[in-house]
């Protein structure tokens, strides 16, 4: 990576004045919060994600009462220490929630430049694998496409990037956290991956199951063939939670408002996913059991994942990250955002992905559908819930579209990877 | 049988008139009962009757468990849940704070919200308060026959602090908008007077015509000293008070040759009730009956005596009567009582004392009165007008407004308190709201005069306790101190609106939900009316009631909030929709990490055979089209003659159902 950032090329420079671009677009749409309205939209802010909710918080916080007294705050008392006091500034003629917005922007070009510079490393370890497997020809082709570069541009310019950002919902820092662990892993930068992982986990709970995807990049690298099972490490990310965690008196209270209201669900606001319709309407009789179900689902993959894509820990990430994207209990745009700039990392190995114009069509589709159909239900009340349901749906449908092509894109990938070499030794042995 | 009653009846009636000394002596040692009426016209042409009947059970427990007159169930309710204080209220309709004031004892005591509110407080420790809230709430409901039970869950009831009352220990309040009031909770009531409605002043309460007026508002207050350490030593004190607010039936004689329109409507309790007054209920100690006129009525009703300058040859004649040149009053009244001016107070109301001991069943007790002059008046207003409202359309978020607007009292009021130097006017706002209204307490905004104004500024105290989903309702206690110059004020609160489970609806989900009234009192303000001498004050239990001090209080309206409804028709496809998909993401994920070499290798080699898949899909063409007359063209040489033999039995199978469906 240092190499390619110490000689800048054309392709370098276009991506510098994009990621401006995408900072004055950010800040262009800032300026008219009012008319965007972006905040209250329940695709960008859930409960755990409104920035409102956490100005509440805040307020409850400085009343000399818990934050999370009510039901309203479910954040991290983290990010009400680092948000809270830009909540209540205003600076005259400006937008309120400025300085908020500014530190999302900020988060938003960490996370892409983070994205980029993985990327380069997973291009150039790629890269070297592939030469020590003698399968130079493929590496040229890959030279043309920068995938570290597309990804964050990717990340910057998503819609979904976007609206979260400029809708003042705080998933640009739960990805930052996400970014980090990735990033510190990705470069064996231990202490940096342990952190990352920790505050992501701290801060959404799902990023949890990362810490597989985590210890094989830093046992494995990117992609060598080495395994390695550092027991030592995981002891001290596990010190590091409980560091991180202990300064905030009222432990017990901090989980259950924070990962109890995650797990059982208690809010049936309407959002993007699915488990809000389900539990409005599901017989009080079998909660508790279809609970269970929906959040095992997610860990049931867990393992026959690693055991396949084992080789692969950062694609191993991002398929983790779109399950729980897909299944968690209060899903938002910003989820989607993430993981949607990680395909950009694959551009080369999944560039034979089925679906992908079927997927990319359903992609506009459902977001131009779901606040058609949110509008109708809600504001005037000419539809019902299940129009917005269903778009609930088409969405959750696409996102497993898209797990499974990609899973099984990239398994092909890798089988006509093998296929080549065995040929190659074939010819040799010949 | 009915002869036998006959002859029996007299004797009956000996008995209870030989009885009544007896009863009397006994009330003496302690407990007693007193029926009491006040009636009142309204400056909107309407009349409010207000029934207060006062039962009283000393402290000590010489009887035992048994009472003479105080009714037994509630008695055993304060034994066993140590009430303190408790006050049950049923109302329909809603007190008209500009028209029937707001300023007097009666209406910042009798006015309620609509539907039932109960609020007690407890005699026990802090743990147990809660439990006893929940068992109170049992036995009142079904010693009422109303739905005070849905008071037990913890998401309808609060408890305040400071905002409802000053000395607020272990209160408890809830309330319940949208329960109906009818005259199956009228009945329980009645029971637990002595004469029920079968003698006394109760006997005017016909069930048709008290439900015909505009608000009706029963009550029962029950303040107990039994805990107290040998406090007032008045041992259970139960008060139960009716409040109706009634249209006069126009009298049509009287219309017919009053050219004035706006000449009062005259009206007697035969007109108004449909029944007279025979006798007073025998275990009363005392039975009575006031009228009662507004300060600035009688402020008018002087004027206009001035004006037509009759007064001039009537010099030495008493006020009661001069007065009487306006109206007319069909009995002559007891006692005329004047009040005692208070401090703020400028005219003094005036009360017509009537006792019912006189009348019996030949010679009834009907009050009347007649309007001979039209007179307009106005009652004496709350020192701001309240009105709560909602904000917003849509059903995802809105706002609570409360606006306060200055009425003419105020600027009177206030004048005397600048020169005293002190110039602020206080406001306590009392709020409940259910936890699906989620209120975002930081969006509080204060404006004043139409000016937005920062929040230390006007909040001078502030008490809020958060809704938790499902668990408890949301409370606010403000105390709000504003500028005494200050036109109209408004306090703005944003809320989002929950979504909640399909069995949380009620059964018309889509008419909305009722929120709570607020309450708000102005402490700075009393309202206090004396009337007697303090030699004489007990005599009379609605005197002794309009003399104390209590603040003025306003209760807001109560405002629906439509919510967003799911489909309650759709329990099952959803659960099965969404199970699918999930079933779909766990079996075709599977499906490909599972996938291995050497399946694939045989699966290229299926796919070498020609067609098959086409031929299958072709066969699947087939039978959904269910057109097996048009035989699909197959470039695939293979098993022609199996498809022939299929399309002939989808041919059978089609004019089967065809058969089925026309002729079956």
């Amino acid at each position: 990576m240092e190499e390619q950032s110490t000689k800048p090329t054309k392709k370098h420079r276009r991506f510098w004045t994009w990621l401006t671009a995408s900072v004055l677009f950010r800040l262009i749409l800032i300026y008219f919060p009012q008319n965007l309205n972006l905040s209250s939209r329940p695709e960008v802010s859930t409960p755990l994600t409104s920035l409102r909710r956490l100005a509440e918080g805040y307020w409850l916080k400085q009343s000399s009462m818990s934050p999370y007294a009510g039901s309203m705050y479910h954040g991290s008392p983290l990010l009400l220490s680092l948000l809270g006091p830009l909540t209540v500034q205003r600076i005259d003629g400006l937008p309120s929630h400025l300085l908020c917005s500014l530190v999302f922007v900020a988060a938003d070009v960490l996370n892409s430049l983070l994205i980029r510079a993985t990327g380069q490393t997973l291009q150039i370890a790629y890269r070297q694998s592939l030469k020590s497997l003698d399968l130079d020809m493929i590496s040229e082709t890959m030279e043309t496409l920068p995938s570290g570069d597309i990804a964050a541009l990717i990340y910057l310019w998503n819609p979904f990037t976007i609206a979260a950002c400029v809708g003042l919902s705080t998933s640009p820092i739960e990805n930052l956290a996400v970014m980090l662990a990735l990033y510190g892993a990705c470069k064996r930068l231990v202490p940096l991956a342990a952190f990352g992982w920790v505050m992501a986990t701290h801060l959404s709970l799902y990023p949890i199951i990362l810490v597989i995807p985590i210890i094989l990049l830093l046992g494995n690298g990117p992609d060598t063939p080495r395994q390695l099972f550092l027991l030592r490490r995981h002891a001290y990310v596990l010190l590091l939670c409980g560091v991180s965690v202990k300064q905030y008196g009222g432990l017990w209270e901090m989980f259950t408002s924070m990962y109890g209201f995650i797990l059982t669900v208690q809010d049936l606001s309407p959002n993007i996913g699915v488990l809000w319709y389900f539990f409005a309407e599901v017989f009080d009789f079998f909660r508790n059991f279809f609970l269970i179900v929906f959040q095992m689902n997610i860990l049931f993959m867990i393992f026959p994942l690693a055991i396949r894509l084992h080789h692969r820990p950062c694609f191993l990430a991002f398929v983790y990250i779109t399950i729980s994207s897909m299944l968690k209990s209060y899903p938002s745009v910003g989820d989607s955002a993430l993981y949607l700039g990680f395909l950009g990392w694959f551009v080369y190995e999944l560039s034979e992905m089925k679906f992908s114009f079927f997927l990319f069509c359903v992609y506009v589709g459902v977001s131009l559908l779901s606040p058609v159909m949110h509008n109708l239900w809600i504001w005037r009340g000419t539809g019902n819930a299940n129009f917005y349901f269903a778009t609930a749906m088409a969405y959750a449908c696409l996102q497993i579209v898209l797990v499974v092509e990609s899973v099984s894109g990239m398994l092909n990938h890798d089988r006509k990877l093998r296929n080549l070499s065995s040929a190659k030794l074939q010819d040799g042995k010949s | 049988m009915a002869l036998l009653f006959l002859l029996l009846r007299p004797i009956l009636l000996l008995s209870l008139f030989y009885f009544a000394p007896i009863s009397q002596s006994q009330s003496a040692a302690g407990e007693d009962f007193s029926e009491e009426l006040l009636l009142r016209p309204l400056p909107d042409r309407k009349v409010l009757a207000h029934f207060h009947f006062q039962s009283r059970a000393p402290h000590s427990t010489s009887n035992g468990r048994h009472h003479h007159l105080f009714p037994k169930a509630v008695s055993q309710l304060v034994q066993k849940f140590h009430v303190k204080e408790m006050e049950l209220s049923f109302t329909q309709g809603r007190w008209n704070y500009d028209k029937w004031g707001g300023f007097d004892p009666i209406s910042s005591n009798n006015a309620k919200p609509p539907g039932v509110e109960l609020w007690a407080v407890f005699d026990v420790p802090h743990e147990q308060v809660d439990d006893s809230w929940k068992n109170l709430t049992h036995a009142l409901s079904g010693l009422f026959c109303a739905s005070i039970n849905f008071l037990e869950s913890s998401t309808t009831y609060s408890a305040p602090d400071w905002g409802y009352r000053p000395d607020s220990g272990s209160l408890r309040y809830g309330s319940l908008p949208r329960e109906a009031v009818c005259t199956e909770n009228l009945t329980p009531w009645l029971k637990l007077l002595p004469c029920r409605d079968k003698a006394g002043l109760s006997t005017l309460m016909d069930r048709p015509s008290i439900y015909k007026g505009f608000y009706h508002s029963q009550r029962l207050h029950l303040t107990s000293s039994k805990f107290e350490p040998e406090g007032g030593g008045s041992g259970i004190v139960l008060e139960q008070t009716l409040t109706l607010v009634l249209q006069p039936s126009s009298q049509r004689t009287v219309r017919s040759y009053s050219h004035e329109t706006n000449l009062q409507p005259s009206w007697s309790l035969t007109s108004i009730f449909g029944r007279k007054v025979s006798g007073r209920c025998v275990l009363a100690k005392s039975s009575i009956v006031y009228l009662q006129l507004d300060g600035s009525l009688v402020a008018e009703l002087d004027s206009l005596q001035k004006e037509n300058k009759i007064s001039s040859a009537d010099k030495y004649i008493s006020e009661g009567v001069r007065r009487s040149a306006c109206f007319e009053v069909s009995v002559k009244p007891d006692r005329v009582l004047e009040e005692l001016k208070g401090l703020e107070k400028k005219n003094p109301s005036v009360l017509y004392e009537f006792s019912v001991d006189k009348y019996n069943e030949s010679r009834p007790f009907d009050l009347g009165l007649t309007w001979k002059v039209p007179v307009a008046w106005s009652s004496q207003k709350a020192p701001l007008h309240v009105s709560r409202f909602l904000m917003g359309s849509g059903n995802e978020r809105g706002a609570i407004a409360v606006s306060l607007r200055s009425t003419e009292l105020t600027d009177e009021l206030l004048h005397t308190e600048t020169s005293e130097g002190r110039c602020k006017l206080e406001v306590k706002v009392f709020q409940v709201v259910p936890w699906y209204i989620k209120v975002y307490f930081h969006t509080l905004q204060v404006y004043v005069n139409e000016q937005p104004q920062a929040v230390s500024d006007v909040v001078e105290k502030m008490r809020v306790s958060p809704s938790v989903d499902k668990v408890s309702p949301g409370v606010m206690e403000m105390l709000l101190k504003f500028p005494c110059g200050m036109k109209s004020a408004a306090i703005t609160l944003d809320f989002d609106k929950g979504f909640l489970h399909i069995d949380e609806y009620p059964p018309d989900a889509n008419q909305g939900f009722d929120i709570p009234s607020a309450i708000i009192s102005f402490p700075n303000f009393h309202t206090s009316m004396q009337f007697l001498k303090d030699d004489s004050a007990d005599k009379s239990a609605i005197l002794s009631k309009f003399k104390e001090n209590s603040a003025v209080l306003a209760y807001t309206e109560v405002f629906l909030v439509p919510l967003a409804t799911p489909d309650f028709s759709m329990p099952y496809n959803v659960i099965t929709i969404t199970c699918t998909v999930c079933a779909l993401y766990f079996g075709s994920l599977l499906n490909v990490l599972r996938r291995r070499v050497g399946e694939e290798e045989r699966l290229e080699k299926k796919e070498k055979e020609p067609g098959l898949l086409r031929q299958l899909l072709f066969k699947l063409y087939a039978k959904i089209s269910g057109r097996p007359l048009e035989p699909v063209e197959s470039t695939s040489t293979s098993s022609s003659s199996s498809r022939s033999k299929l399309q002939f039995i989808i041919l059978v199978a089609g004019i089967a159902v065809l058969w089925q469906v026309y002729y079956g």
